[in-house]
C-alpha cells in the first residue's frame, strides 16, 4: 500500500511538470499581443508598452519566460496578473469560492442522484422510475450553456425565488441555483449508475443469504445493497470533479461567481499566460489528489481490493 | 418497510436544502437621502486616475474625484474644482483652485497636488496609459525614452527629466501650464481622469506612488472608499461630508463587479442590482417590456466606422469608396441588427461634440443603391469585397449584413473575415496583408472635435491604422487647435471634416448610444456622453 501510495506521487510530479509546461507553451503559441489584448480596441501607447514589456518579460524567448515562471513557481511566487495582482492573491480569492459551489454542487448531486438511484433500483420499471429515466435523458442532453441561462431566467429573472447571480461573497443562498445547474451535469450519470448497481446487488447471492437469514429489510439494503453499489458510484464522484471544474467555467460566468472558471475564462481572453498556467497547475493537483484518494478508498469499500 | 430508507434519506436531503435556504437574503430600509444604491460595472484595471484610460476605472473614478472642468449639455467646459482656467494666448494657462476642497484623509488640495500628479502621470517608465495627454505641456518629450535597439535586451535609459518644464506654481491654490505649442481647447482637455490630484499621502517617495494606493485611493471628490476595492466583487463608496461641492443625493453607492453583462442585467431584473448602463444586445428585445419607463437611452462618443487600407490599390480611387458607402443601407442594420440601440452616423465626427454638423458627409452616406452601382461599375471597383473584423466583438452579425447589401447593390462578392481578437487585426493590417476594409471604432478622450479628427485621420494618428495622411487636413486641424477662440477653431476643424467628406478615407457608419435600465428603487438616472452615470443626480426613492 505504502509503495504504492509513493509510486503514485511521483507519477503526480512529473505529470504536474508536463502539465504545466504544455499549457505555458500553448499559451505562448497563441499569444500574438498580450498588451493589446490588455488595452482592448484603444490604441497602447508607446511608454505603456515599453514599461510593461519590460516588467513582464515580454520580449524575452519562450525558454527563459518559462524557465522566470518556473523559479518563481518553485519557490511558492506565482508571478504577477498582466492586471497588476499577484496570482497569488487572486487563487486565495478564487479558490474557496469554487471549492465551496463545487461542494455544495457535489453534496446536491450524490443526495439526489444516490437517493433516487436507490429507490429507482429497488422499484424497477415503477412509476418513479420511469420518471426520473426521462428526467435524467433531459439532463444529459440539456447543454450546460442552455441550462445555467435558462435557470437563472427562470428562477433568478421571472420568478425571483433565489438571486440571479451570485457575487464572491454570496451567502449559500445565492449559490443554490449556480450549484443545482452545475450539480445537474453529473446527476444523471450518478443516478443511473446507483441505480444499475443497485439492481444488480439486490439479484445477487448475498442479499439472497442475508434475506435468508432473516435480517430486517432496512439492513439488507443499507448495508449489504448500499455498500457494494457505491463503489462504482464514488468513482464516477472522483471524475466528476473534472466535469464540474470544466462547467464551472460557463456557470461562473453566467452567475458572476468570480472562482476558478471565471478567472480561467478571463485568463485565456486576455492572453495572461502566468495566470492561466497557475490556476491550471492547481487544477492538475486537485485532480492527482482526488484520483488518489478515490483509488485509496476503492480498497477502504471492498476489502478484495489490494495495492501493492 | 419496503422503501423507508430511502424515503428517510430524502427527507434529509430536503432538510439539508432548506437550512441552505434559510441563511442568507434580507434587505434593510433606509431613508432615501442615505440610501445605499448599486452600480453593476466590470473589473477596473485600475483606479489611479492617470491609468484609468477604461470606463469601469472612470465611472468609480467620478465618484471618488471632483475634475477641474466638467462638461454641460451642449458639451462646453464648466468650472469644477477650478475657480478660474484663463489664458490670453492659449499658451500658459494660469489655473486657481477654488477654496475649500479637501481630500477624504483632511489634506487641503493644492497646486502641488496637481502639478506632483501630472508629473508622475506624463513620467514615461511609470508606464501611464492617461501619459498622453499630457503630450502637449512643455516637456513631455524629456520625460520619454526609447528602447535603443527597439526591444530586449537592452533597456531603454532613464528620461532627461523627471517632471515637466511647463507646470509652475505660482501660490498655494495657482498654478500655470505651459504648452509647447497654442491649443485653445486645452481647457476641455482638462476634464480628463487623468487630470485628477493626488493627496500627499499617495507617495512613498518623490514621484512614486504607494504599492496599494489604488485599492483605496484618496480623492478630493463628493463620495470616499468606504473599505477597500474588493477585486471582483465590490468597490463600495460612501458620501464625504466635508465636500464643498454639489453634494450628491444619495449616501453611498455600491460598485458591484461583473464580468460578463448579461449577468448584470439578469441581476437587475433578480431586484438585486440599480443602475446597468449598458444592456447586452441579447437582451435589447425583451429589456423595453422588462423594464417600462426604467427603460432608456442617451446618446454617448462612440463612432463607429470602417477604414480603406491606403496600401491596398483596390481602393485607391474615392468613386469606388464613395460608391461602397453609398451601397450600406446604415438604417436597416441599426434598426434591425442594432434594434435601435445605434443610430446612423453620417459625418465624421460624434454629436458629442460642439461643432458636430448633421450630413457633413453628405451624398456619400446617403443610401442610393442605384447610383452607388452606376458610380462603382464606372469607376472599376474591385470584384470582390473583404471586411475584416475581430470576432471577439460581437460584430459578425452586422459585417456578414453589410457583406450582403453590397452583395446585392453593387453585384460584388463580399466576404467577412473574423480575426480572433483586434490585436490580431492590427497585426495583418501593420503587415499590410489585404485584409479589405477594417472594422474600427472609437470612443473620445475629451469632448471636442480634434479628438475624432487627429487620433483618427491625422497622419500618423494613434488611430489611424488604415495610413490616411492629407497634408492639407493635417494643417487645418492644426490651425483649428492654435485659433484664439473656440468658436473659430470650430470653423476651421469643420473645414478639415468638409475635406474627408472628399476623400473619404473611411465609411461612417454607426453612433453609440446609451441603453440603460435601472431599478424602481432609484430615479434621475441619467448616463452621459462617457457612459458613467451621473452620480450626483441620481436619487434614491423613498
Amino acid at each position: 500500500m505504502f509503495r504504492y501510495f509513493v509510486r503514485r506521487l511521483l507519477q503526480g510530479v512529473l505529470t504536474f511538470f508536463g502539465a504545466t509546461f504544455i499549457v505555458y507553451a500553448l499559451m505562448f503559441a497563441n499569444q500574438s499581443d498580450p498588451l493589446q489584448a490588455l488595452a482592448g480596441e484603444r490604441p497602447l501607447p508607446e511608454n505603456v508598452r515599453q514599461a510593461l514589456t519590460e516588467r513582464y518579460h515580454l520580449d524575452d524567448p519562450f525558454i527563459l519566460q518559462y524557465g522566470h515562471y518556473m523559479k518563481g513557481l518553485l519557490t511558492g511566487d506565482f508571478g504577477i496578473s498582466l492586471t497588476n495582482r499577484p496570482i497569488v492573491e487572486m487563487m486565495e480569492q478564487a479558490w474557496p469560492v469554487t471549492i465551496r459551489l463545487a461542494l455544495f454542487s457535489i453534496i446536491i448531486a450524490v443526495l439526489v442522484a444516490v437517493t433516487a438511484g436507490i429507490v429507482s433500483g429497488i422499484r424497477r420499471g415503477g412509476v418513479f422510475d420511469t420518471t426520473t429515466l426521462v428526467i435524467t435523458l433531459l439532463l444529459l442532453s440539456m447543454p450546460i450553456v442552455v441550462l445555467a441561462p435558462l435557470a437563472q431566467l427562470i428562477f433568478g429573472m421571472r420568478l425571483q425565488w433565489v438571486p440571479a447571480t451570485a457575487g464572491a461573497d454570496s451567502g449559500m443562498f445565492a449559490l443554490v441555483l449556480p450549484a443545482f445547474v452545475l450539480s445537474s451535469l453529473v446527476i444523471a450519470t450518478q443516478l443511473r449508475v446507483t441505480r444499475a448497481s443497485v439492481a444488480e446487488n439486490l439479484r445477487s447471492d448475498y442479499v439472497r443469504t442475508a434475506r435468508a437469514k432473516g435480517l430486517a429489510n432496512r439492513r439488507v439494503i443499507g448495508v449489504h445493497v448500499l455498500r457494494n453499489s457505491l463503489i462504482p458510484v464514488v468513482t464516477l464522484i472522483g471524475v466528476d470533479l473534472g466535469n464540474l471544474m470544466a462547467g464551472a467555467i460557463v456557470t461562473e460566468g453566467v452567475f458572476n461567481i468570480p472562482g476558478v472558471g471565471f478567472m480561467l475564462v478571463r485568463g485565456i481572453r486576455t492572453e495572461d499566460g502566468p495566470l492561466v498556467v497557475g490556476f491550471v497547475s492547481i487544477l492538475v493537483i486537485v485532480f492527482l489528489v482526488v484520483n488518489l484518494v478515490v483509488d485509496l478508498l476503492y480498497a477502504v469499500l471492498d476489502p478484495r481490493i489490494r495495492y501493492a | 418497510m419496503r422503501g423507508q430508507f430511502p424515503l428517510k434519506m430524502a427527507v434529509g436531503a430536503t432538510a439539508i436544502m432548506l437550512l441552505a435556504a434559510g441563511c442568507g437574503g434580507g434587505a434593510d430600509e433606509t431613508e432615501a437621502a442615505d440610501a445605499v444604491i448599486s452600480i453593476g460595472i466590470g473589473e477596473p484595471q485600475h483606479l489611479i486616475p492617470s491609468n484609468a484610460t477604461e470606463s469601469n476605472g472612470a465611472e468609480v473614478l467620478a465618484a471618488l474625484f471632483s475634475p477641474l472642468v466638467d462638461f454641460d449639455a451642449d458639451n462646453k467646459p464648466y468650472l469644477v474644482a477650478a475657480e478660474s482656467v484663463e489664458s490670453t494666448d492659449n499658451k500658459v494657462w494660469t489655473i486657481k483652485l477654488k477654496d475649500g476642497y479637501t481630500f477624504h484623509n483632511g489634506e487641503k488640495v493644492g497646486a502641488d497636488n496637481y502639478i506632483n500628479a501630472w508629473n508622475h502621470a506624463a513620467y514615461g517608465p511609470n508606464g501611464n496609459g492617461g501619459s498622453y495627454f499630457l503630450e502637449r505641456v512643455e516637456g513631455y518629450k524629456d520625460l520619454q525614452s526609447k528602447d535603443p535597439d527597439g526591444e530586449g535586451p537592452q533597456k531603454a535609459p532613464d528620461p532627461a527629466a523627471k517632471t515637466l518644464t511647463g507646470l509652475k506654481k505660482v501660490d498655494e491654490l495657482t498654478f500655470t501650464v505651459t504648452l509647447s505649442e497654442p491649443f485653445s481647447g486645452w481647457r476641455s482637455v482638462m476634464g480628463y481622469t487623468t487630470f485628477y490630484p493626488l493627496p500627499a499621502a499617495a507617495w512613498q517617495s518623490e514621484g512614486v506612488l504607494k504599492e496599494d494606493f489604488e485599492q483605496a485611493p484618496i480623492g478630493n471628490g463628493p463620495f470616499k472608499m468606504k473599505g477597500k476595492w474588493e477585486h471582483d466583487a465590490k468597490i463600495e463608496v460612501e458620501a464625504y461630508d466635508a465636500f464643498p461641492g454639489d453634494k450628491p443625493k444619495v449616501g453611498g453607492v455600491n460598485y458591484r463587479i461583473f464580468q460578463e453583462q448579461t449577468a448584470q442585467y439578469a441581476e437587475l431584473m433578480g431586484g438585486g442590482l440599480d443602475v446597468v448602463t449598458q444592456i447586452p444586445i441579447e437582451n435589447l428585445a425583451s429589456a423595453p417590456t422588462d423594464l417600462g419607463d426604467r427603460f432608456k437611452t442617451s446618446p454617448n462618443s462612440v463612432f463607429q466606422f470602417v477604414g480603406f487600407p491606403t496600401f491596398q490599390q483596390d481602393f485607391a480611387k474615392v468613386e469606388v469608396r464613395k460608391a461602397i458607402s453609398m451601397a450600406i443601407n446604415r438604417e436597416e442594420i441599426t434598426t434591425s441588427i442594432f434594434r435601435g440601440s445605434q443610430t446612423p452616423a453620417t459625418s465624421f465626427v460624434s454629436p458629442a461634440v460642439a461643432g458636430f454638423r448633421e450630413n457633413s458627409c453628405g451624398e456619400a452616406c446617403t443610401y442610393d443603391p442605384a447610383k452607388a452601382k452606376t458610380a462603382y461599375e464606372a469607376a472599376g471597383g474591385p470584384k470582390q469585397i473583404k471586411i475584416t473584423y475581430n470576432a471577439d466583438g460581437g460584430h459578425k452579425a452586422w459585417v456578414d449584413a453589410t457583406c450582403n447589401q453590397l452583395k446585392a447593390n453593387l453585384g460584388v462578392d463580399c466576404v467577412g473575415t473574423g480575426e480572433p481578437k483586434f490585436a490580431d487585426l492590427l497585426t495583418k493590417v501593420e503587415a499590410k496583408e489585404p485584409v479589405g476594409l477594417i472594422r474600427l471604432g472609437w470612443i473620445m478622450d475629451y469632448p471636442l472635435m480634434e479628438n475624432y479628427l487627429g487620433p483618427l485621420y491625422g497622419t500618423g494618428g494613434s488611430s489611424n491604422y488604415y495610413g490616411y495622411s492629407n497634408p492639407e487636413f493635417d494643417a487645418l486641424v492644426k490651425q483649428g487647435s492654435a485659433a484664439p477662440t473656440q468658436e473659430e477653431a470650430i470653423k476651421l476643424w469643420q473645414q478639415a471634416e468638409d475635406i474627408l467628406a472628399r476623400d473619404m478615407p473611411v465609411i461612417p457608419l454607426r453612433l453609440g448610444q446609451n441603453v440603460f435600465g435601472h431599478s424602481e428603487r432609484v430615479k434621475n438616472v441619467e448616463v452621459d456622453k462617457f457612459q458613467k452615470v451621473e452620480i450626483l443626480k441620481i436619487e434614491a426613492t423613498s
